[in-house]
């Protein structure tokens, strides 16, 4: 499966997910500016993204974990999703995300 | 007056601690700063209740338990603690030993410094609001130090945990007028303070919004409003002096930066025999050093601390010799440890 990815200055990269990796692990190992400071442990807000709409309504509903967690992010907007609880799956081929600011 | 000791820890985090272990087996005394309020760094400070599985030994630990069983480890070597301090100042002495100050005037004078400050000093998360530099310390806050100094002004207090709940709570008698803008109709807080939170704004003591602050309104660091926008996108222009974000900590390297350490994307190359920077005297050691093959797990900050002290101890000792010893067989190692 692949993610789209947008960076903080726009630019795009298209990145060879891993099935079983978070979408998080996938952009920090792109090198990425992800920060994920806690690591993927749903305890920072760091992994910040924006999913795009088509693709936000297709995930997972977010954790009550990772709600509150969103409330310690920057630049929260309705489409907003913390990359480490995104897991990729075959079903996501394609998905688009940004990187939110920090 | 100066506090001497061996070695001083910039970092009480997970590797911090052990080094006060493996220091205190060759008989080195410790001194210990961290911008936190308590000890155990990221580990508490981020995921205190989520599992760690790769502490050899260990199969299964919390970032909390494994910073008390450290603090029990270390306790026989009584080390000085100073907390909530950010270490900002380091300066070589004439007689070749290193003055460490902090923030709040703390001085630590050592012949080695041993950075253990993992991704560097938890600091504020600032949002990335144009200009937002130019109002800090003036209009906006991220931390409130005296309540009085809030008196009769128009607040507008962003996020939707405990502290931007708190602070609501606390401030809303003393300020002229509060408004808690927050992304969503719901909070990462207590729930005694969300219910207290309601009951303000439903007396009218207090506003809520779902909206976050876009842009800032103001001239020479003093705010005159917020440009608000709700969850519909619709934007309007809310009047306000005091603008006080709470969105949780972020790591930030910090004063490290100036101490005049040859640095490579924020990290501080060492050396993997001794764990020394390029400046002699001062060690790195745990996340924030770097060295081919370098893996950031809290396992290798514990080699990397047990290196680090035998390479300290001639630092610090260049006239004695160590005599390296195991703490099964050692009686006089037994003995530090209070257990012979």
């Amino acid at each position: 499966m692949k993610i789209i990815a947008t960076d903080r200055e726009g630019a795009e990269h298209t990145l060879e997910g891993r099935d079983g990796w978070t979408a998080m692990e996938i952009l920090r190992d792109a090198g990425l500016p992800v920060t994920a400071e806690c690591g993927g442990a749903c305890a920072c807000a760091t992994c910040h993204v924006y999913v795009a709409q088509d693709w936000y309504d297709r995930l997972p509903a977010p954790s009550a974990a990772e709600i509150d967690m969103l409330d310690m992010a920057l630049a929260v907007e309705s489409n907003s999703r913390l990359s480490c609880q995104i897991t990729c799956t075959p079903e996501l081929d394609g998905i688009k995300v940004t990187i939110a600011p920090e | 007056m100066a506090i001497e000791t061996d070695v001083a820890i910039i970092g009480a985090g997970p590797v911090g601690l052990f080094a006060v272990f493996e220091l205190g087996l060759l008989d080195l005394k410790t001194q210990l700063v961290d911008i936190l309020d308590r000890p155990g760094g990221q580990c508490t400070e981020l995921y205190p209740e989520k599992p760690i599985y790769d502490i050899p030994g260990l199969p299964i630990v919390n970032g909390q338990e494994l910073t008390d069983r450290l603090l029990e480890q270390i306790k026989p070597f009584s080390p000085g603690f100073h907390f909530s301090q950010m270490a900002t100042g380091l300066e070589r002495l004439a007689d070749g030993r290193w003055k460490l100050t902090t923030d709040t005037g703390t001085e630590i004078v050592a012949p080695v410094l041993a950075i253990a400050a993992g991704g560097g000093s938890f600091v504020p998360k600032r949002p990335p609001i144009a200009g937002i530099e130019g109002f800090e310390n003036t209009s906006v806050h991220y931390a409130v130090r005296k309540i009085d100094a809030f008196r009769d002004k128009d607040i507008v207090i962003a996020g939707g945990g405990d502290s931007a709940l708190d602070w609501t709570i606390n401030l809303a008698p003393v300020a002229k007028s509060l408004t808690l803008v927050h992304h969503r109709d719901g909070f990462r807080a207590a729930q005694h303070s969300v219910n207290r939170m309601r009951e303000l704004a439903s007396e009218g003591k207090i506003t809520f919004h779902v909206a976050s602050v876009k842009a800032l309104h103001g001239a020479g660091g003093a705010l005159e409003g917020v440009t608000l926008a709700g969850a519909d996108k619709q934007e309007w222009m809310h009047a306000c002096d005091t603008l006080l974000p709470f969105f949780g900590l972020t790591i930030k390297l910090g004063p490290i930066a100036n101490f005049g350490l040859n640095l490579h994307e924020n990290l501080i190359p060492v050396d993997t025999a001794r764990f020394e920077s390029e400046t002699p005297g001062i060690f790195a050691i745990g996340d924030i050093n770097t060295y081919p093959g370098k893996l950031k797990l809290i396992l290798c900050g514990f080699h990397e601390a047990a290196l680090m002290a035998q390479a300290a101890f001639h630092v610090c000792r260049p006239n004695e010799k160590l005599r390296f010893q195991y703490t099964t067989s050692s009686s006089s190692l037994q003995k530090k440890l209070g257990v012979a």
